[in-house]
């Protein structure tokens, strides 16, 4: 009697192939397959005890808490193309974002209206809240600058004058957050402004017009190193703790807690 | 009455968020379930939750109203963990010192003596060699394990998912139970 092999008994144990019967009525005549079938039995139901980390019944609702920011449904009948704001800033209006906010970051830190005993919680959330919004828009203009070189037409040279320019601008915001990140503790969004300097780096002192290799090189960069995906995940991160922030600081808003960046 | 996944694509796609958010809550935890089968890491199957929705929603143009949508996302899923754990690897390799030619399998380093019953029932020991030999599968053998042994997936289904013909994906799944078991029975004998 020929033995069954090994596929058989992987195939049988997941209710594949059509031989299902014969491979019952082998186990059932010989004992040797039996005793190995019930060993690959035994080594299957193990990995089955691999606990997984519970989600509670409200995780689909905190999923979507995080996603819904991000999402853009003002297009009647359809989806846009992209789910965040493009926002092609020159480079005077992004230096003199970066400065508004933080004038403004200072100011309210100073002069926020306080109740005694809260003065300083205040003034920290509301340096947290503006400092919020600029990270999430440094990353969302970022975000579209990979984008462009992603999307790339393969095989094509192409040209990056403007986002070498946006790109220039970005890199000593990048800077400025990543201190800022790194100083407050939030080793998430540090590392990711630390991931994204290097490219935006190669991009702002790249030619103008790129070869299709270096569109490659480039792509196979931002891709491989998963930069875009990070960028993209903790921007959207970001929004969320950034409405969070908002909700708290309503006048029915929960509490006062500090957070990171 | 509880809308189901087809109508819900239509609305969505007609502008409804309403009906992704649906779509969302209904999909998230099996969707976490998997990318943490596949990256092992929480956070970063928080990460290909999020992203998979994203792309998702990019893509929901495409989406084809035959198909189920679960088995979609947990394609995009599969997709977007694969992606993550090259990337991981790409860093790991960058930091790490570079492995010596002729250095032995992984999965040889791991222990040779079996405990004993009491001790892997005290000390989740079979979990985190469950966990070491996972993690040692190649990707193809990784992804095609997961989503027919945990997802109960049909190998016809595992190929599309990972673009390859069913064959190919049959093919990893012996090679993923093979690995396990050579790993994983002489504990599993002992603690029998």
């Amino acid at each position: 009697m020929n033995h069954l092999t090994e596929e058989q008994f992987v195939l049988y144990y997941y209710g594949e192939g059509d031989g299902s019967p014969a491979v019952r009525a082998h186990l059932d005549a010989c004992e040797a397959c039996r005793a190995e079938y019930a060993g690959l039995q035994r080594v299957l139901n193990v990995v089955d005890s691999a606990p997984v980390p519970e989600r509670g019944a409200d995780y689909g609702a905190q999923v979507w808490n995080r996603l819904q920011p991000t999402l853009r449904w003002d297009r009647p009948g359809g989806l846009s193309w992209w789910p965040v704001r493009l926002w092609p800033a020159p480079r005077w209006a992004a230096a003199a974002l970066v400065a508004t906010l933080l004038v403004a970051a200072f100011l309210a830190g100073r002069y926020y209206p306080k109740a005694p005993g809260a003065q300083t919680a205040n003034a920290g959330q509301v340096r947290e809240r503006i400092l919020l919004v600029a990270v999430g828009d440094h990353l969302e203009r970022s975000q579209t600058v990979l984008l462009e070189l992603v999307n790339a037409q393969p095989g094509q040279s192409l040209d990056v004058a403007s986002e070498r320019e946006r790109a220039g601008d970005l890199v000593a915001e990048n800077r400025l957050y990543r201190q800022t990140a790194a100083r407050t503790g939030d080793t998430r969004v540090a590392s990711v402004l630390d991931d994204l300097e290097p490219v935006l780096l190669e991009i702002a002192h790249g030619p103008d017009r790129l070869t299709p290799e270096a569109v490659e090189n480039l792509r196979q960069r931002i891709e491989g190193d998963g930069i875009l995906f990070k960028v993209r995940v903790v921007g959207s991160t970001v929004r969320h703790r950034q409405e969070s922030q908002e909700n708290a600081a309503s006048p029915s808003g929960p509490g006062t807690g500090q957070s990171k960046l | 009455m509880e809308l189901s996944d087809s109508v819900a694509v239509a609305q969505a796609r007609a502008g409804d968020s309403g009906a992704f958010r649906v779509l969302v809550e209904r999909h998230s935890r099996n969707l976490f379930r998997l990318a943490y089968r596949m990256t092992g890491h929480q956070q970063d199957a928080e990460d290909v939750v999020q992203e998979t929705f994203l792309r998702a929603y990019r893509q929901l143009s495409k989406f084809d109203d035959r198909a189920s949508f679960g088995t979609w996302l947990f394609r995009i899923a599969a997709n977007c963990s694969l992606d993550l754990i090259r990337a991981r690897k790409r860093r790991n390799a960058q930091t790490e010192a570079p492995a010596v030619e002729g250095a032995p399998d992984p999965m040889q380093s791991l222990p040779d003596q079996a405990p004993t019953p009491d001790r892997l029932a005290m000390s989740g020991e079979v979990e985190r060699k469950v966990a070491a030999v996972l993690g040692d599968l190649s990707e193809m053998e990784r992804t095609a394990f997961v989503l027919r042994h945990y997802e109960g997936m049909c190998i016809d289904d595992i190929g599309r998912t990972l673009g390859v013909q069913p064959n190919a994906a049959k093919h990893s799944i012996f090679r993923a139970v093979q690995k396990l078991r050579r790993a994983l029975e002489p504990l599993v004998s002992s603690a029998s």
